[in-house]
């Protein structure tokens, strides 16, 4: 039995520090040994408009956002408005005493804890948020010191002038709470013995790492939500791990430099959303054309057009499965999760290189902008492959030759092979040719990449939970935290989770899906593009959807609910 | 080196007369003079007929889409900018599709050449106008004449930031030879605007328009100051049209701004890193 998952939510305007006060008790709780799990709702917006961070905190791991809360730190009238129906007996509701917030409809039960925040900030707009963090640290039992710790090292370059007002708002929250509300102070906080310290990263940041950790050289990333967290730690490591970042003028220039630079022979890389991938889709083939490595990230917001930019979605999928005209091959893996956003765009970086054609690595917004904690990545395993690959002069260099596994040698300026990357099509030299012959065995050997990727690299798809079941889920993606946890309760129901698109896994599918009594597919967008998939792979066709496309995640009790539905029909 | 060892087996296949053929013996001539070979230097092209270029010229290359040379060849120079990068480009390659990348990539100043095979209109596409095109122009897509006034490749150059901004003429192949060179000399980016004829298509920017109309800027005029230069890149007309260098300035290039490549190019860097603890380590 899983240990109980604490759920706190704080929520205002933008500006108010909502991200970060977040963040602060995200980060409390992971120095006070417990895993963590956030989640962000904000608008398009630098300033105004509604946001809210859920922090989730537990001893065990967290799989998947909840729509429960335990204590909601409610900074503005629209947070109370907005969120008062999540709170159910026993949840905490911590506000500010001296504006006249209404709290009216709130269930039985439901604890008020107004706390004179802007009084006790001392009329400091600034430091209203760490007051309410202070408040809520000392209602559940965790330790000043700690987030003292945390405020220093947050404001360590901006001197004494700005630490010490935060770390007396955090003492004046703190102290407050503790002499007002001891009779409802929960140890919840209260630190564990000898856990491990943890990471906490985000998708985004995630990304950056196994970029670095995969061999990148040259990064080539125009800023588009959700994926600027990618380029803001891919930009400030760069002098100290010797690679390059470049912000360029747009996403056409972004994937051609990232082409341009994996022809030079260094590791390359672009990343973007949906629109962004629009402007990519003709690098992206010229890519599978010249057969140059070249690393996409792509990171899914709700579409089309502008769409939904600040929330998430799963519906590039067939997008990023068609895109660009004419046949090539193109490697398509969807991380579940942060921890597996490290593993694949490092793996990314070997199959690039293996396979000399472009590799896409699918996430999604909430994937980029939510923070876990993990164990600290481990990267002493991984053995950098840089495929066929030569420096060597040889004065009859065939670029393209006509290899059985479909893989060329590949040299590199400078080397004084010579060869031509050639957009047309062309001949084992690079020449542009329209022979019958090499258009025929050019572009059959390309495909034939993809064949041997499946037989080397692919592993069969991930079935949890007993191979014969009554009902089978399958989904993609970020999907797979808020199924994990549903599963809790259905230890009879099973669930094939996806993550190779392309190539795909078809028979290990088949097998899998064909036995299965009853399947759900679960997806985050309008159209079931995996079912889509999936139908086109291995000629089963999935009927029963889950479908959501509001660009908020799946709960795990939404999953439940269908489970139920299914199991136990009325 | 010998223009022979530069052949391929693929033979030249423009128009007779073509203004790219004397664009090629140029750059060709400028790599036996400088020793330009698949050790040091790079070729990217986009798409139009100038891309050509790349299958009848014995140096390793990429061929990449259309109006995307610069991007492509902005990759390359900043994974290995030991090498010479030369840009071959069209007016329609560069400055209609591509115009975005141009501009950035003038006032960016990486160590480029960027050669424009200019002959004012489309010619793989059999005759349609471009952006050098002048009002008035007709041609198939603008058979009552052009509405859109043309584009001044130098002058945008100029304005842009490039720090050597010229005009070469591929009936003097010597001179454009000699220019190509001064070029690659600069540290810096380099725009040669090349004015060529397409004999097929275009029948106002002929050799004999171009040879009665062309002069060569002389010692009187110093390529120094940007305001002159730009003052000087708005004169086009009868008899008026300069040729030669109109602005060189030394400044830092975008590559000398990463103390990551200030000692050895990108590519020579080992990508394997498999003690990342410390940074790891940040995020706890």
């Amino acid at each position: 039995m899983s240990a109980p998952i604490y759920s706190l939510k704080i929520g205002g305007q933008a500006g108010q520090g909502i991200k970060s006060s977040g963040q602060l008790i995200a980060k409390v709780a992971s120095r006070s040994g417990y895993h963590i799990h956030t989640y962000t709702e904000f608008p398009s917006l630098i300033r105004g408009g509604h946001n809210i961070t859920q922090v989730l905190f537990s001893p065990d791991e967290i799989a998947a956002p909840l729509r429960q809360t335990d204590l909601l730190i409610a900074l503005n009238q629209d947070t109370i408005t907005r969120h008062l129906a999540e709170l159910v007996s026993g949840s905490g509701l911590l506000f500010d005493a001296d504006k006249k917030f209404r709290t009216a409809g709130a269930a039985p039960g439901v604890r008020l804890l107004p706390v004179p925040l802007a009084k006790l900030s001392g009329g400091q707009e600034l430091l209203i948020n760490t007051v309410a963090v202070g408040a809520a640290l000392a209602l559940l039992g965790g330790r000043l010191d700690t987030l003292n710790d945390l405020l220093r090292a947050e404001f360590a370059d901006k001197g004494d002038a700005v630490i010490r007002p935060n770390l007396e708002a955090a003492a004046a929250g703190f102290d407050f709470a503790a002499r007002n509300f001891a009779a409802q102070v929960e140890p919840r906080l209260t630190p564990l013995p000898d856990r491990p310290r943890q990471m906490i990263v985000n998708g985004a940041e995630a990304v950056a790492l196994g970029a670095i950790a995969g061999g990148l050289q040259f990064a080539a990333i125009y800023p588009m939500s959700p994926i600027s967290g990618i380029l803001r730690v891919l930009a400030q490591y760069q002098a100290e791990y010797g690679y390059i970042y470049k912000q360029p003028e747009d996403e056409i220039s972004a994937v051609n430099m990232a082409v341009g630079a994996g022809f030079a022979g260094a590791r390359a890389m672009t990343a973007t959303s949906g629109g962004g991938f629009c402007l990519m889709t003709e690098g992206y083939g010229l890519a599978g054309m010249t057969e140059t490595p070249v690393v996409i990230v792509e990171g899914m917001r709700p579409g089309p057009a502008t769409g939904l930019p600040t929330w998430s979605a799963q519906s590039d999928l067939q997008f990023i499965l068609h895109a660009h005209q004419g046949d090539f091959p193109r490697i398509v893996l969807a991380a579940s999760d942060i921890r597996d956003a490290f593993y694949l765009t490092r793996q990314a970086f070997n199959l690039a290189a293996k396979y000399q054609t472009p590799v896409v690595v699918i996430i999604d917004k909430d994937l980029c902008d939510d923070d876990h904690s993990y164990p600290v990545f481990d990267n002493s395993d991984f053995k950098l492959d840089r495929g066929k690959f030569t420096s060597d002069f040889n004065p009859g260099f065939a670029r393209y030759y006509i290899e059985s596994d479909g893989i060329s040698t590949r040299s590199a300026p400078g080397t004084g092979n010579f060869f031509i990357a050639n957009s047309d099509e062309h001949n084992q030299q690079g020449f542009s040719s329209e022979d019958i012959s090499d258009v025929v065995s050019q572009q059959a050997k390309r495909l034939r990449k993809l064949d041997t990727c499946a037989q080397t690299d692919m592993p069969a798809p991930q079935l949890i939970g007993p191979p014969d079941a009554p009902l089978t889920l399958v989904s993609w993606g970020s999907n797979r935290g808020a199924v994990l946890h549903a599963l809790r309760d259905f230890p009879d129901v099973n669930y094939l989770h996806l993550t190779w698109m392309s190539p795909f896994p078809t028979t290990a599918v088949t097998s899998q899906l064909s036995r299965a009594r009853h399947i759900i597919d679960i997806e985050s967008n309008a159209t079931a593009q995996l079912a889509q998939l999936i139908a086109a792979q291995t000629g089963i066709t999935i009927t029963d959807h889950l479908l959501k496309f509001d660009g908020r995640p799946f709960f795990p009790d939404e999953i439940s609910a269908k489970i139920n539905s299914v199991l136990h029909p009325a | 080196m010998q223009l022979s060892d530069l052949a391929t087996v693929c033979s030249p296949n423009w128009c007779p007369g073509c203004g790219d053929l004397a664009i090629w013996g140029a750059f060709k001539s400028a790599c036996v003079s400088e020793g330009w070979d698949s050790t040091n230097t790079a070729l990217v092209a986009g798409i139009g007929c100038h891309g050509h270029l790349l299958n009848f010229t014995k140096l390793v290359s990429f061929e990449g889409l259309h109006g995307r040379a610069i991007p492509l060849a902005f990759g390359l120079k900043m994974s290995n900018h030991r090498l010479n990068v030369f840009v071959f480009t069209g007016d329609g390659d560069c400055l209609s599709e591509g115009g975005n990348h141009f501009i950035h990539a003038c006032r960016r100043n990486p160590n480029l050449k960027i050669f424009i095979h200019d002959n004012a209109i489309y010619g793989l596409t059999t005759g349609q106008t471009s952006p050098t095109s002048p009002l008035g122009f007709k041609s198939k897509s603008t058979p009552e004449g052009n509405a859109d006034f043309p584009l001044n490749p130098l002058a945008l150059a100029i304005a842009s930031g490039a720090t050597f901004v010229a005009r070469g003429y591929a009936g003097d192949i010597p001179g454009l030879s000699a220019l190509m060179i001064k070029a690659q000399q600069h540290q810096g980016l380099a725009v040669v605007d090349i004015l060529q004829p397409c004999v097929t298509f275009n029948k106002e920017y002929t050799h004999t328009f171009y040879r009665e109309n062309t002069y060569q800027l002389d010692g009187s005029y110093q390529p120094t100051d940007k305001i002159a230069a730009f003052q000087k890149a708005q004169e086009w007309g009868l008899k008026s049209i300069p040729l030669g260098i109109f602005y060189a300035v030394d400044s830092p290039t975008y590559e000398s701004r990463f103390p990551q490549i200030a000692a050895t190019p990108l590519v020579d860097h080992s990508p394997d890193r498999p003690d990342l603890s410390g940074l790891f380590r940040k995020f706890v």
